[in-house]
Formats: structure tokens, sequence, C-alpha cells
């Protein structure tokens, strides 16, 4: 085969993938800023959709008091497209107040990962002490239960505790199940570190902390990012674990507060779609940013030299 | 400038024993070469003395204080590893200050220090770059930079050549040598390059399976070595070893091995072991010319293999099933698979009690 042909087998394969994937976020972004509740449109013409009036003043605008053909019976002049259902999700839900709620507990569930799992990974992979091998197959073994296996047990073991209702609570739950993975991570990142650094450092007249800080983790953040974005990820989306533990509507994170305008009888789709817009962009912004660690970290754990 | 002592020194891993009650006194100002195979205990010997190893028992002394549990940072040693262990996300400067930083010492005096290291070392022109825009020599000097500005009392080297090529390797042992001229401050160097440990010790301590099998002058330890492994070890090419018997016929003593039979004149015994291992090296066995046909000691051998080294050709020989090697300067008419007459020479011979191993006086 030769290459030219190649290349285009590979754009072709890509390109189909990169449409399955920006389908649905581009119908979500669609259904954000369209002026009504048209979910179940099937088109993603929103740029389309305009009403038709009389332009009386003739001045190629639609002026308050012009007559128009009011399609969709909302009693406002809709063209193309709105951003109605951002303007409403900022000034007339609680969607800012869920922001920071998550913001909060990402932050703090994010931070406790990369200081522990920064730590713990550190103590695993430099030193030997007993019970270490234990420590590790335990941490590789909670990674085998599903998060739905364990709510039962979680829940119990908060409400005993008084932890419902509480960030706390949650924030324990989070990065405890974040924690293994981190802990695997950073570990199989210092592995590929020679030791003789730290020593030749200890022999610079570092103690054994001052090493790590100084040296070893400098040269981890790839493997620092990655556990930073892991411990982001399993807070900022989580829906499951949060319904269980927040039950005041005031504690809510962003995914509870997203679910709440699902209602049974009539979703609001515009608000819902405008929120989960707003919530992926900083998700977004940190993997587009963060994404030339993410590569060299995910690989550089895996392979040593 | 510091001596160095090990007194009764043992270290276990679990049930394994590295090091068999060493006791090695470091002069100020030597330069001790630690030789030995891999795994033999040399790398753990020189890891006490920096305090990244801990004796099981015994004592280490660094001057006249015992360092056993003092922490590597309070030791005031530098040491030279074998991948250079330079700091990747700072410069060659930053790396080389870094030990005075953490020792608060002021900039000015860093930067002085600094700069005079670099001097010695003709690194001043990269101080500035990253570790990964070095060459291996380079970042080996910038090693032992590293090592010069902090004026310690011992230096420690740990197999630091053996990641460089061969022609880079014999720069930088002169240059090492010169650098302990220069300071004149006590060095321990791990190598198991023989070369580098004859070329550069004024001592060498030979190891192996955790025990000292000799400690003495490079000079003294290829001439009289104390045993077979000391004999085999040090000396490249390597020492020829032949089994056989010692006899007496006619009051002069005789080596007989197979079809090989020597004369031992001038060789006189404590005692005759009934087993001995004749030792001869390479550079001591000659190809029988016109101009030396009435030596003694001639031996009968084909040639198996030719090995050219440049001044010298090694001889892979084959006497009967008795195999040896012999370094000659000129092989006119020699080629693989003819017969020779080679000559040993008798004032060259060592003798080892095969079953001790022990050179036999």
């Amino acid at each position: 085969m030769n290459n030219k042909l190649k290349t285009w087998l590979i754009f072709t394969f890509l390109t189909i993938f990169t449409l399955f994937t920006v389908y649905p976020v581009l119908n979500i972004i669609s259904v954000s800023l369209r002026t009504d509740n048209a979910f179940q449109t099937k088109s993603l013409s929103f740029l389309d959709f305009d009403e038709e009036y009389t332009d009386i003043n003739n001045n190629g605008n639609w002026d308050k008091g012009e007559p128009f053909n009011d399609e969709n019976f909302n009693n406002s002049w809709d063209s193309g497209s709105s951003l109605n259902s951002y303007k409403t999700l900022f000034t007339e839900t609680s969607f800012l107040r869920w922001a920071w709620n998550s913001f909060l507990v990402t932050l703090v569930v994010t931070i406790t990962g990369v200081a522990l799992a920064s730590t713990g990974g550190y103590a695993i992979s430099r030193f030997n002490f007993k019970g270490r091998q234990f420590t590790m197959i335990s941490l590789l073994t909670t990674q085998m239960f599903p998060a739905t296996m364990l709510l039962l047990p979680f829940f119990i073991l908060l409400s005993k505790l008084g932890l419902i209702n509480s960030y706390i609570g949650l924030i324990i739950i989070y990065s405890s199940t974040a924690l293994p993975f981190c802990i695997w991570q950073m570990k199989g990142y210092y592995d590929t570190l020679p030791a003789a650094l730290e020593e030749s450092a200890r022999l610079d007249g570092c103690s054994q902390f001052q090493a790590f800080y100084k040296i070893i983790l400098p040269l981890s953040s790839p493997a620092l990012v990655i556990t930073a974005l892991f411990s982001f990820m399993a807070s900022w989306n989580e829906y499951v674990v949060a319904a269980i533990v927040l039950q005041d509507p005031e504690l809510y994170t962003l995914p509870l507060g997203l679910k709440s305008f699902q209602a049974s009888l009539a979703t609001q789709w515009g608000l819902y779609a405008a929120g989960a817009v707003v919530v992926s962009i900083p998700v977004t912004i940190l993997f587009i940013s963060l994404a030339r660690y993410l590569v060299s970290g995910l690989t550089m754990g895996s392979v040593k030299g | 400038m510091s001596t160095v002592r090990f007194e009764n020194i043992n270290k276990f891993y679990g049930d394994i024993q590295v090091l068999n009650n060493i006791n090695l006194d470091v002069e100020d100002g030597e330069f001790l070469v630690l030789v030995g195979p891999s795994g033999c205990g040399k790398s753990t010997t020189l890891r006490m003395v920096a305090g990244l190893e801990d004796p099981t028992d015994g004592q280490l002394f660094i001057g006249d204080k015992v360092v056993n549990e003092i922490e590597p940072s309070k030791r005031d040693i530098a040491m030279v590893f074998q991948n250079y262990a330079l700091y990747p996300h700072m410069s060659v400067f930053e790396n080389m200050s870094f030990g005075l930083k953490i020792r608060k010492l002021d900039s000015a005096e860093i930067t002085k220090r600094v700069k005079e290291a670099a001097d010695i070392l003709q690194i001043d022109d990269l101080l500035l770059r990253r570790p990964k825009e070095l060459s291996g020599g380079q970042r080996q000097r910038v090693a032992l930079g590293r090592c010069i500005v902090r004026n310690p009392k011992v230096f420690l080297f740990d197999e630091p050549l053996s990641n460089l090529d061969a022609k880079l390797r014999a720069e930088m042992r002169v240059e090492i040598k010169k650098l302990h001229q220069i300071l004149k401050t006590t060095m321990m160097y791990v190598t198991h390059d023989q070369t580098e440990a004859m070329t550069m010790g004024s001592r060498i301590a030979v190891i192996n399976k955790g025990v000292i099998e000799q400690l003495d002058t490079p000079d003294r330890i290829y001439r009289h070595p104390v045993n077979k492994f000391v004999a085999g070890f040090i000396g490249s090419p390597q020492m020829n070893f032949i089994e056989g018997n010692v006899s007496s016929s006619d009051g002069i003593l005789h080596f007989a091995s197979g079809k090989i039979d020597l004369d031992l004149s001038g060789h006189n015994f404590n005692t005759i072991p009934s087993k001995v291992i004749l030792g001869i090296r390479p550079e001591n066995i000659s190809l029988k010319t016109s101009e030396n046909k009435s030596s003694n000691n001639i031996i009968k051998a084909v040639v198996d293999l030719i090995e050219p080294l440049g001044a010298v050709s090694l001889l892979h020989l084959n006497s009967d099933g008795i195999r040896f090697s012999a370094s000659i300067k000129s092989i006119e008419n020699i080629i693989e698979g003819i017969e020779a007459e080679f000559i040993f020479d008798g004032s060259s011979f060592h003798f080892f009690d095969a079953a001790s191993q022990k050179y036999l006086d």
C-alpha cells in the first residue's frame, strides 16, 4: 500500500471518529442556543430558525412593535439563535452557587489527591517497609469494585459519622476512590527516576524530605498533572455519590444541579444544555492546556528507562 | 581532607552477606581504588562511606569520628555517580551551586567557587546549559564540578567512567588523576575495570565476594598477587593458569602438566602441595626464534586464534588440550592453525596452591 493511500485511509478513519465525537457536542451547543426547549428537533439548524416579521420602518431589523409570526408561541420574536438559556442559567437558577460548590469540592479533592498520592507513591516507590507489597495490592484491589457497589457501605459509614449532607463526606469518598489509581500512577513514575538523584541531593546536604521536594517533585510534573487531572475529574463530573450524600439543594454540586432541570413533566432542555456546555468548559480548557503533559505523563509511568 | 577507616565492617541483606569483616584504612589525601567483579561488594563499601548504606555491624570512621549514625548530608562527602545524577531541571550553574545553596553560603562565595571549579574543569562556557544539552564527557565534568565546589573531606567515585566511550574514558582517567594532584583530597574510586584501577590508584583494594583479597600498590599487586583470584583479575590480558604437579629430580624442581614439563631452577618452596597451579602472564611467553633457541622451557603449541591488539598480538594457543595465551610483538610467519614453539620465562612464574588458591612462596 503506498503512503498516500495509507494517509488517506488514516485521515478518513480519524474524520469519521471525530464526527462521532463531535456530533453530540454540537447537538448540545445547538440545543443550548435554541430559543425554546426544542430538544426533539432532528436537525442542527438553529441558525435557520427565523420567525417572519414585517419590517415597517424598513431598517432591515425587527423593532419592538413590528408584527411577527410567532411560530413557537412564546410571545417574543426569535431570530436564528439566542443566548437566553445562558442568561437564564446564570440569573434565574442556582447555577453559580452549584458551580462554587463544585469548585470548592473539586479544589479540595485535587489538592488532597496530589498531596497524598505524591507522598504515598514516593514512600511505596523508594522505601522498603513491612507491608509494602500488601499495601500496593490492597490499593489495586479497591479498583476492582464498581462505585455503585460501594454506595450502600459509603452511605452507612457517612450516616454513622454524621457526614451526610456535608462536603467533608463527599470529599472523603472522592479522595479515597481517586487515590489508589493516583498513588500507583505516581509510584510508577517515581520508579523511572534514578535513586541516584536523591542520593546525590542528600550528599549535597538535603534531608530526605528536601531531596523529595527540591529534586524529585519538580521532575515529576507530568505525573503530578495526571494525578491532578484524575482527581479533578473524579469530583467535577461525579453524580451518583453526590446524589446519595447531598440532599440539600443549596449544597448541590454541578452534576446534581443540572439533573434538577430534568423534571418529571417538563425538562428545561435549553437550560440543561447550556449548563452542560458551561460545565464542560473548564474540563476542556484543562485538557487542552495540559495535553502535552498528559501524553508524556501517561506513557512515562509505564516504561522504565 | 580526611582519613577513612573501616573496622570489622559486615553487611547483610537478609541472610546474604555482602561484606565480610572489612578492615581498611584510607590515608589522608590518598587515591584508593576498590576493584572487583560485579556484585563483589565494592559499591556497597563506597556507599557506606557516603551514608547511603548502613553497616550491619562494625564501625566506620571519617577522620576520628564514628559516622555509622550520621546522615549523608552531615558527613561532608561528595560522590560522583555512574549515571552522573545531575539534576535535569537545573542548569549546570544551578547543579554545581545546589549543595552550596543548601548550606546557605552567600551568593558571591557560591559564584566564586563555581567559577573556580568551572575553570579547573574547562566548562566555563557550559554554565547556562541544561544537562540534556551536554555530551557524556561534559556531564561527567559537571558531576566532578559539583563535588569540587563543596571542598569535601572525601571524594567518592562510583564507576564514573563506565558510561563513556573508550577514548573519552582514557581522557577522563587522566583528568581525574590530575584533579587529585591539584586538590590532594582523599579519594575512593570504585571500578570493575582493572586498567582504571592500575592507572589511577595510589593503592588498590581487590575485593571478591565481600572480602578484601589484597590491599597494596598497583605494582605490588601486579607482581605479587596474594592468590589466584587477584592474579587473574589484575592484568590484561589475563594471566594463564596451568594446573599440574611439582616434583624434584636430580635436585632440580620440575613442573609437569600433560606434555608440558618446565624447569623450575631458581624456585624454592617452603612446602610443595600435591596439586599446584602455575601462573604466567601472556607477556612472559615469547615466540622461539633463531636468536633465543638455546632457552629452556620451550613448549610446542598450535595457534588457535590471533587477536591483533596493535603494538602486540594476542595468540590463543593449545598444547595438547592445555590452553594459554601469549602476547607477542612480532608474529611474522605465524598464521592460525600452525604449530610453533614458545618460550616460558622461568623468572616470571607464579605458583598457587590448587586447593587453597593461595600464592606459594
